[in-house]
């Protein structure tokens, strides 16, 4: 045993996996099965790592429990009590419990931030190599590795990626519980956790009433079992008696649609009460034989439902991404007290806050009518015809600069080798331009004309002189696993470079640190990567394969003396 | 930009205009010119009003005299709204472009409701209640009455309004409802009272249809308006029902168990009178011998009741020497509503014409047709005298007063019909007397002879030659215009069949059927897979939809389309529908998507629109036949057919077609717009239908798409719905579906467009 001090829930006994009879242990942080005769275990599982769990279906004769990881892989554990089947269900029962119990607590202990990470290095085989080598390899720390990727994301979206959009309720959730004859007369619902989470979301009063009475007054089970055979989930609500446990329920949402027609719609579009401007008086016009009828209630019940049902689904995304929506800001606060205990203040508070300006102060008087302003602009919406209208100077979003200097001077060439001063380039230039300027063509030593014209063939593609020089053939030359090595090693190098340029201007401490750390680990990179496959390759090629990353390197070494020589001498 | 229509220069809005645009305004421009009526047809999204107000504000500019006033009519109040911000636009550009200020004067007028700025009264929400409390404070005797006693309550607005604002003309401007109420506020003075002073002097009135059709409001509105005024009757596909209703009557048992109490509070109100002011009672006889009609009293405020037939109908005589004394007057109304109740008992289903109903009438209580007609002319004078200011307690007395009236009045084109009890439910006793309009003609011949161009507009009002005839007007001209479409946005498919094969038909026989059913439950499954967004269906009738819903619910069909999209279904309560509606825009601008059940001549399909994501794809489940059983109806088709020669089955697949077309059009409003128009009935394919939707659906409608089953449809519609997801710009549009100043000016494109206008000449 790995910890003794953990605690055991549950101990079940012959439990097979891959044929070994053995025992299956939950403890509180993790599942674990023991072979049979052995005193460690050989499959261990925190709850963390369980994605779901699965169940084989009533039909199979092998009673089995399935673990599927968040890795994808999967271990099934049979369940083979020869005490008969019905023991084997029994202890396969108290293990899916247990384990549906504690799988959604250990779920959200995930760090979500990992697991963005996680999703990152999946979605991105080029982020995924890079880190192998930096960091895996130990080149630089993992830590360094995101805080630098963060950043980098940061510059490129701001805002998006970041909120993470809560996902919706399926509206057809009550649909996909289907319900299974057990063959005895009975009905079998299956529930899980997703379902329940939907219908406490969908139906907040449903879940009042589950606080309310589980488990003080009745079980879990008991509660789901008369929620099903409640009217309330079916069809006829009307007929539902005060016994039931969910009258209350629907008189509840009752009242909910009757308060929501009450809050007068605001849209002067969509108003149907308001929109008819005609004087007819009652008793005067047509009766319309067709549409006039009294209908049957049962049905008019049920398109209510549907209605009622579509507007809580919509109802249920909205909550969490807005605590309050302006219009249904009364009723989702009311419906949410008992539901969330994150309390109502907040969210009233948080109306406010969206609400400041004009349109929420009218809005908070009473005055239910839409302000003129905003009415107007709908009307106008309306009317406008886009396309006959001539594309004002449509003002793109504005581009968002992180560094100003970067996007008016664009990329500066690496120079090779030595590292220059604007000094030397001054001298430079003027060096050639003397040089260009007092340059005498001596005609005399000048080639035949023959002879030249037989060099310029030699150069010429095709020539002898052009042989193995040209691009494609090096394109064919290398094979393609060297490609890609060499593709990963430009990236990695790259990456570190990238960190190391990122520190100029060293105005901090930290980055004077994170230059010379750079440094150290440019060389390493060098000395422990790159000249491994530079020796590897120049015996094969007689191209040096890797000379512009030297290059590169050399430009960062130069840059770095450089930096050093002058803070030396500042010092 | 400016443009030259025959000769008018015309300042229009916007730097392009769509060639059906331009061809539209040429038209009207002939109609005007002709001084004739019109009957106009431009597919929805066309920009309609932009292209009429420009066209008839410029002609009204440049020939004062011909054109003083505009009157433009249109079903809802946002419709009207919308109306007016464009003409606030029209107005803006001219100002801009010709660098003077505007002089026209453009307002909105909508019932009290809508315009009521009192604090007390604006809080109500039923337009009765307002209209009452507002004649409560407003009322002439009232206001006299509260010179003397300042305890009476008044509205100080109207007060103000009275003193201050009837001299001030309005300055120039366009008012939007909410702009006069600004206004109001402002001046203090009453809105509403603003509004209707406004008219007869503003160059453009918007409002809605019952202020000109309906002779009981348009005689209080519209009754000073001048002969050289345009009326323009926008989204006119319905106008003949709008006529027929102004002018019919329905009269139940409660309704005359309401009329005896009334006739017994009169009693007791004449006689607490003839205590107290007897001298009154005696001026209004003296008035009525003098054959006076109350002008010196009635007052705009007076609103009690005014005459139900049209002005040319209405008797400049005395009133008759019986019913002149109010307490004879009062005994014969309680004659006649005695008389009214024993024809409502009733066992079997009477129907009979007006001079049938006089004569037995005359036979059994010796009520001559005379003092009948003058009922509710006697009936607000005593009102008046007896000082009610609120007669919503009297409504159903005036409305027993206006049947006498109208049943009196006219002895051709209504029809009377009694029906012991409701067909549905024969074992209940629910008596109703139904007096019922069948010529639609009837009430807007008035209009039509009266003012020099009436204008009939709308996206749909196919077959065009229907509405003269149902109408009884000769129009100048007649012209349907399809829009010019640089992509074929418009994807209409008739589905007659499921996968198995079973024809799908919402005719009675079949439309229970279970086959039928689960395949119309199918088709809105599988697109509901396909489609993006919105989809909104139409059922036939609100029943037919209800069975349907419940009938998909036990097949699992609901569950189906859960799994896609949210379910909205439209409920007979508009407050409900609202609501619902309201979720699923929401629904569909969150990206879930939505579906939206809804009812073929219902609230929805009449006032909501379904424009871009809002609807990507109309369902039509069948045939929105009128329900065929009914009476009236039955009624109404004899005397089409005997008095204009129009076949039954041509009226009511017209009707049926025009609801189609105004339904599946919800979806389509503007040429960047696109949506699939599915027509899910066999019956459908028949040329007979087919030629009675509007010209800009059939041209897309080939034979190919004609008789598809469900997954040949979803693969119509997939292609379809990759097509319009292409990017589509203003090069493609250039010069095809929409034109620039030099384009408009090339002899090409205006030979090009004088082809395209179909044209209709009589």
């Amino acid at each position: 045993m790995s910890r003794s001090s953990e605690e055991v829930y549950l101990i079940i006994n012959h439990v097979k996996h891959k044929k070994t009879e053995g025992t299956l242990y939950l403890m509180g942080e993790r599942i674990a099965w023991m072979p049979d005769g052995k005193d460690s275990f050989s499959i261990s599982h925190l709850y963390a790592d369980i994605r779901v769990q699965k169940i084989s279906p009533e039909s199979k004769e092998k009673i089995q429990l399935q673990l599927v990881m968040h890795d994808g892989s999967a271990n099934t554990f049979q369940f083979s009590n020869p005490m008969g089947r019905a023991s084997q269900l029994k202890d396969r029962e108290s293990a899916k419990e247990l384990l549906q119990q504690l799988l959604p607590k250990f779920r959200r202990k995930i760090n979500n931030e990992l697991e963005e990470k996680n999703r990152m290095l999946q979605e991105d085989p080029e982020l995924f190599q890079l880190y192998k080598d930096l960091v895996v390899s130990g080149v630089i720390s993992a830590d360094e590795f995101w805080a630098s990727k963060q950043g980098q994301n940061q510059q490129v979206s701001n805002t998006s990626a970041k909120v993470n959009q809560d996902v919706g309720v399926s509206p057809a959730f009550l649909a996909d519980i289907k319900p299974q004859a057990d063959g005895c007369n009975g009905l079998r619902y299956n529930l899980t956790a997703d379902i329940v989470e939907s219908i406490f979301r969908t139906y907040p009063a449903v879940k009042m009433k589950h606080a309310e009475n589980v488990p003080d007054k009745i079980s879990e089970n008991d509660f789901w079992t008369r929620f099903f055979q409640s009217h309330y989930f079916h069809r006829d609500r009307i007929n539902i008696s005060n016994k039931d446990l969910f009258s209350e329920c629907a008189k509840k949402d009752e009242e909910d649609i009757q308060q929501e027609i009450q809050e007068k719609i605001n849209d002067p579009l969509l108003d149907l009460t308001q929109m008819a401007d005609s004087t007819l008086g009652e008793g005067y016009g047509s009766t319309r034989d067709d549409t006039q009828i009294a209908t049957n209630p049962s049905n008019l019940s049920l398109i209510r439902r549907f209605n009622h049902h579509s507007t809580m689904v919509l109802k249920a995304c909205d909550k969490k991404t807005q605590p309050s929506s302006s219009s249904s800001s009364l009723s989702s606060s009311k419906s949410s007290q008992g539901a969330a205990t994150n309390g109502s203040s907040s969210s009233i508070a948080a109306h406010l806050m969206i609400n400041g300006d004009s349109n929420g102060a009218s809005e908070k008087e009473g005055d239910l009518s839409l302000p003129p302003s905003s009415k107007k602009a709908k009307l106008k919406e309306k009317i406008h015809l886009d396309d006959l209208e001539e594309e004002g100077d449509s003002s793109g979003p504005a581009l968002n600069l992180a560094k100003m200097e970067r996007y008016l001077h664009g990329p500066t060439p690496i120079t090779t080798s030595q590292y220059h001063t604007s000094e030397d380039m001054i001298q430079a230039s003027f060096n050639t331009q003397m040089q260009v300027k007092h340059w005498i063509p001596n005609l005399t030593q000048v080639m035949t004309s023959s002879s030249a014209v037989s060099i310029l063939g030699e150069i010429s593609p095709g020539g002898a002189l052009m042989q193995g020089t040209s691009q494609q053939q090096l394109d064919q030359m290398v094979p393609a696993e060297i490609q890609q090595e060499l593709r990963s090693l430009y990236l990695a190098l790259c990456e570190l470079l990238r960190h190391f340029w990122s520190c100029f201007p060293t105005t901090t401490k930290a980055l004077e640190e994170k230059v010379v750390r750079m440094k150290a680990n440019l060389e390493r990179f060098q000395s422990a990567k790159l000249n491994a496959v530079k020796a590897k390759l120049t015996s094969s090629y007689t191209v040096n394969l890797i000379g512009h990353m030297e290059e590169m390197l050399n430009a960062a070494y130069a840059k770095f003396g450089a930096w050093q020589n002058k803070r030396l001498g500042k010092k | 930009m400016k443009l030259n229509i025959d000769g008018l220069l015309v300042y229009f809005p916007y730097d392009y205009i769509y060639p059906e645009q331009y061809s539209y305004m040429l038209e009207l421009k002939r109609s005007l010119d002709a001084k004739g009526h019109c009957v106009l047809e431009m597919p929805c999204g066309t920009g309609k009003t932009v292209s009429l107000l420009s066209l008839i504000i410029a002609y009204q500019k440049t020939y004062p005299l011909d054109v003083t006033k505009l009157i433009y009519c249109s079903r809802t109040v946002p419709e009207l709204e919308k109306v007016v911000e464009e003409l606030k636009t029209l107005i803006e550009y001219y100002e801009k472009e010709t660098g003077e200020p505007n002089d026209l004067v453009g307002l909105a007028l909508s019932s009290r409701k809508n315009l009521c700025i009192h604090p007390e009264v604006s809080q109500e929400r039923e337009g009765k209640t307002v209209d009452g409390r507002c004649a409560r404070l407003t009322a002439s005797f009232i206001r006299n009455r509260a010179k003397h006693d300042m305890s009476i309550p008044v509205c100080s607005f109207y007060e103000e309004f009275e003193n201050q604002g009837r001299e001030a003309p309005l300055p120039p401007g366009v008012y939007n409802l909410d702009d006069l109420r600004e206004y109001g506020k402002e001046k203090h003075w009453c809105p509403y009272f603003l509004a209707r002073h406004g008219i007869n002097h503003a160059n453009v009135v918007v409002y809605s249809y019952y202020y000109l059709l309906d002779p009981k409001i348009a005689e209080l509105v519209s009754k000073e308006i001048s002969r050289n005024t345009v009326v323009v009757f926008d989204e006119a596909h319905n106008i003949d029902n709008v006529c027929i209703e102004s002018m019919s009557v329905n009269l139940s048992k409660r309704t005359l168990d309401k009329c005896q109490t009334n006739v017994e509070q009169l009693t007791r109100q004449i006689q607490q009178i003839k205590d107290s002011d007897a001298q009154r009672l005696r001026g209004e006889y003296q008035r009525l011998v003098d054959g006076l009609r109350d002008a010196s009293v009635a007052r705009e405020t007076d609103m009690i009741l005014s005459n139900p037939v049209l002005p040319d109908e209405v008797l400049q005589e005395a009133v008759p020497g019986n019913i002149r004394n109010a307490e004879h007057f009062v005994s014969f109304l309680k004659r006649f509503v005695e008389y009214l109740k024993t024809r409502l008992r009733v066992q079997h289903v009477v129907s009979e014409s007006p001079p049938s109903f006089l004569r037995d009438c005359s036979q059994k209580v010796c009520i001559e047709r005379k003092p009948l007609r003058f009922c509710s002319e006697r009936l607000g004078s005593l009102l008046r005298t007896l000082e009610l200011a609120d007669t919503t307690d009297y409504s159903s007395l005036i409305l027993m007063a206006n049947f006498a009236t109208l049943v009196s009045t006219y002895a051709k084109g209504f029809v009377i019909i009694i029906e012991p009890f409701d067909d549905r439910t024969p074992t209940i006793s629910n008596p109703l007397l139904k007096f019922s309009c069948m010529d639609a003609s009837v009430a807007i011949k008035p209009v039509f002879d009266r003012f020099q161009s009436v204008v009939i507009t709308s996206g749909t009002l196919s077959p065009l030659d229907m509405y003269p005839k149902i109408l009884d007007f000769r129009p100048v001209t007649m012209a349907t215009l399809t829009s010019t479409l640089a992509r074929a946005s418009v994807c209409p498919m008739v589905v007659t069949r499921g996968n198995d094969q079973v024809a799908i038909s919402s005719k009675f026989e079949t439309r229970e059927d279970i086959a039928v059913i689960r395949n119309y439950g199918n088709l809105l499954v599988e697109l509901s897979t396909v489609v993006p967004d919105g989809i909104v269906c139409f059922f036939t009738s609100y029943v037919y939809m209800e069975n349907t819903v419940a009938a998909w619910y036990e097949q699992g069909i609901i569950d189906n389309i859960q799994k896609h999209k949210l379910l909205f279904i439209e409920t007979q309560d508009a407050a409900e529908t609202s609501l619902a509606l309201l979720n699923y825009q929401k629904a569909c601008e969150n990206g879930r998507g939505a579906v939206l059940l809804s009812v073929a001549r219902g609230k929805v399909s009449e006032g909501i629109d379904f424009d871009h994501h809002y609807g990507r794809c109309v369902i039509m489940f069948g045939v929105p036949y009128v329900y065929t059983q009914s009476r009236i109806l039955k009624a109404r088709l004899e005397y089409l057919r005997e008095q204009f020669q129009i076949r039954e089955n041509d009226f009511l697949t017209f009707d049926a077609m025009r609801h189609a077309a105004q339904c599946v059009g919800r979806a389509l409003r503007g040429k960047t717009d696109y949506g699939i128009m599915i027509f899910a009935d066999k019956r459908f394919a028949r040329a007979d239908k087919k030629g009675k939707l509007p010209k800009w659906i059939q041209e897309y409608m080939k034979d190919s798409v004609c008789n598809l089953s469900t997954d040949e449809a979803v693969q119509v519609a997939k292609r379809f719905l990759r097509q319009m997801a292409q990017p589509f710009t203003r090069e493609d549009q250039l010069g095809l579906s929409l034109l620039t100043m030099e384009q408009l000016q090339s002899e090409d494109t205006l030979k090009k467009l004088e082809q395209k206008s179909q044209m209709v000449e009589f």
